[in-house]
């Protein structure tokens, strides 16, 4: 799929919702940036629309860019053969982004991981607990302000 | 009445079965799995967070541990995301080169598979059949790189060497043999009763199911959905090359196992084509010592075996990514384990942990 058609198909999503939702990027990198409140409605928007039909989610991650976390979905259609880049961003004052586990169940993991490496809570996640990271763990380590000290004094705990 | 009560046993970290350092927790009722509960986690490196402090070539040898069985796969994969961004275009002979060993590597982790598939279920024998077979292709391997395992074989703009004088003919050996060895695979396992029964209608995944929980790989297909990035989103010159893309019917653990059986086949074949086809010359494009790709973001996927490999990276214009982010197969194929195993038995948490063939180092990372 070329990019204008990409083009084409998000400035209709822009049209319809207006002021919550922006394209930035250019060429391969163009996204939907929008704002965590209308997060799960343009989501859902894009998974049952017949021009989007992204049934499923690729990949979900974040970026930390110090004022404020990046989340990136990264969207594909198995029927229409397309891609779509979603992001939304939140202040490092207020970590919380909806989680997308209701449209998606394959969030569950990936979100997950997120919020155990950067800190961003997802709210309404069935399940949110860190998953590489064990449960005393303090910190986020993929924040860029993280700083990695000598953990070999701490006890590490038994989980059984 | 009898009172009943369900009890919590632990499988792994360290277990035969679990292929690795993964630990699940059971919830079992007698000898039905209620619960099934993945905890990963025990592998875990901080490589996404290393990344950051290594320049882009540095962190080549890195991708070789994530799915430490196929790490021409990883390469490839990581190199094509950073070639993106950099814009290089890498030389005709290169690309075959990459093409016969990332599908070289296909079926060496997919012996492992059914290797590992055979011996979770009892026949020992087969561990050492897949192996044997294993041990031809790392052979190849050891002949242009020198590694047996850790490859970083492919580089950016091209691979790090020539193939030597002796591995043209040893590869058409082997191609020579393989299909007579998968022959006997099959007479062994596939016309078992035992691993039969086993394995067929044994932890059922719908078709839609994995789309939603984000299964990739043989795992998805299986299900019968069509999506194998080789043929949705051809890399590199995948177009070039004539081949199936086995699916299944049901979704149960005969088809995925199956399937590999039948991607092995597949991938023998694009490497037939691909050494038919390959011409001489050179082996690297000229990229810079020193890489500074422009500041921006790509997201590159390929198809390795155990599902999509995806690198996300970030670019601030400096030599460091900003910032990496590896979507691992395994890790997201795990998530279906929990609602795969409930109603069934312990033996069977064995066959899916098998079939979905999760591997640790990437589940980690």
């Amino acid at each position: 799929m070329s990019n204008r058609d990409i083009n084409t198909l998000l400035a209709k999503i822009q049209e319809q919702y207006l002021e919550d939702v922006k394209i930035v990027g250019e060429k391969a990198q163009t996204a939907l940036l929008v704002e965590p409140q209308r997060l799960l409605d343009i989501l859902e928007f894009l998974k049952t629309s017949e021009s989007y039909q992204c049934n499923m989610l690729r990949n979900l991650t974040a970026v930390d860019y110090l004022e404020y976390i990046e989340v990136v979905y990264h969207l594909y259609s198995l029927s229409l053969r397309q891609a779509i880049t979603v992001k939304t961003r939140c202040s490092m004052e207020d970590l919380q982004v909806p989680s997308a586990t209701s449209i998606w169940p394959s969030a569950n993991f990936q979100e997950r991981e997120i919020y155990d490496l950067l800190g961003v809570k997802f709210t309404g996640h069935p399940d949110l607990r860190r998953i590489l990271l064990r449960d005393e763990f303090e910190g986020h380590p993929l924040r860029k302000t993280y700083q990695a000290g000598n953990t070999g004094e701490k006890e590490v705990k038994s989980l059984c | 009445m009898l009172k009943t009560e369900t009890f919590t046993l632990n499988m792994g970290p360290q277990h035969p079965s679990t292929h690795g350092v993964l630990q699940v927790v059971l919830e079992l009722d007698g000898e039905t799995v209620v619960q099934a509960i993945p905890n990963m986690g025990y592998l875990h490196r901080g490589i996404e967070k290393l990344a950051e402090s290594r320049t882009y070539a540095q962190f080549i040898p890195y991708t070789d541990r994530l799915d430490y069985v196929s790490s021409m796969g990883n390469n490839l994969g990581y190199c094509q995301t950073v070639e993106k961004m950099i814009g290089v275009t890498v030389p005709e002979r290169a690309e075959y080169l990459r093409i016969i060993m990332t599908e070289l590597n296909r079926i060496a982790s997919h012996l492992i598979f059914m290797g590992s598939l055979a011996i979770d279920l009892g026949a020992s024998t087969g561990m050492m059949f897949g192996f044997r077979s294993r041990e031809r292709i790392l052979d190849l391997f050891d002949m242009v790189c020198g590694a047996r395992q850790t490859y970083t074989y492919i580089r950016f703009g091209g691979v790090s060497a020539d193939i030597p004088a002796e591995f043209i003919p040893a590869l058409e050996r082997f191609l020579t043999d393989f299909p007579a060895m998968l022959d006997e695979y099959h007479r062994l396992l596939t016309g078992n009763e035992i691993l039969y029964h086993r394995l067929k209608n044994t932890g059922v995944i719908s078709a839609q199911r994995a789309v939603e929980i984000g299964l990739t790989g043989p795992a998805l297909r299986a299900s019968g959905v069509d999506y194998d990035i080789r043929k949705v989103e051809p890399y590199g010159i995948y177009d070039r090359f004539d081949f199936n893309v086995p699916l299944g019917q049901v979704g149960d653990c005969w088809d995925r196992y199956i399937i590999r059986m039948e991607e092995m086949k597949q991938s023998a074949d694009i490497v037939a084509q691909a050494l038919s086809q390959m011409p001489e010359g050179t082996i690297m494009a000229s990229v810079p010592k020193v890489l500074k790709p422009p500041a921006g973001e790509v997201y590159h996927s390929i198809e390795n075996p155990r599902g999509e490999l995806g690198y996300y990276i970030v670019s601030d214009g400096g030599v460091n990514p900003y910032r990496l982010h590896v979507r691992r197969p395994s890790f997201i194929n795990l998530q279906v384990l929990n609602e795969t195993c409930q109603g069934l038995l312990i033996g069977d948490v064995v066959a899916i942990l098998a079939t979905l063939d999760s591997l640790m180092g990437e589940v980690d990372c």
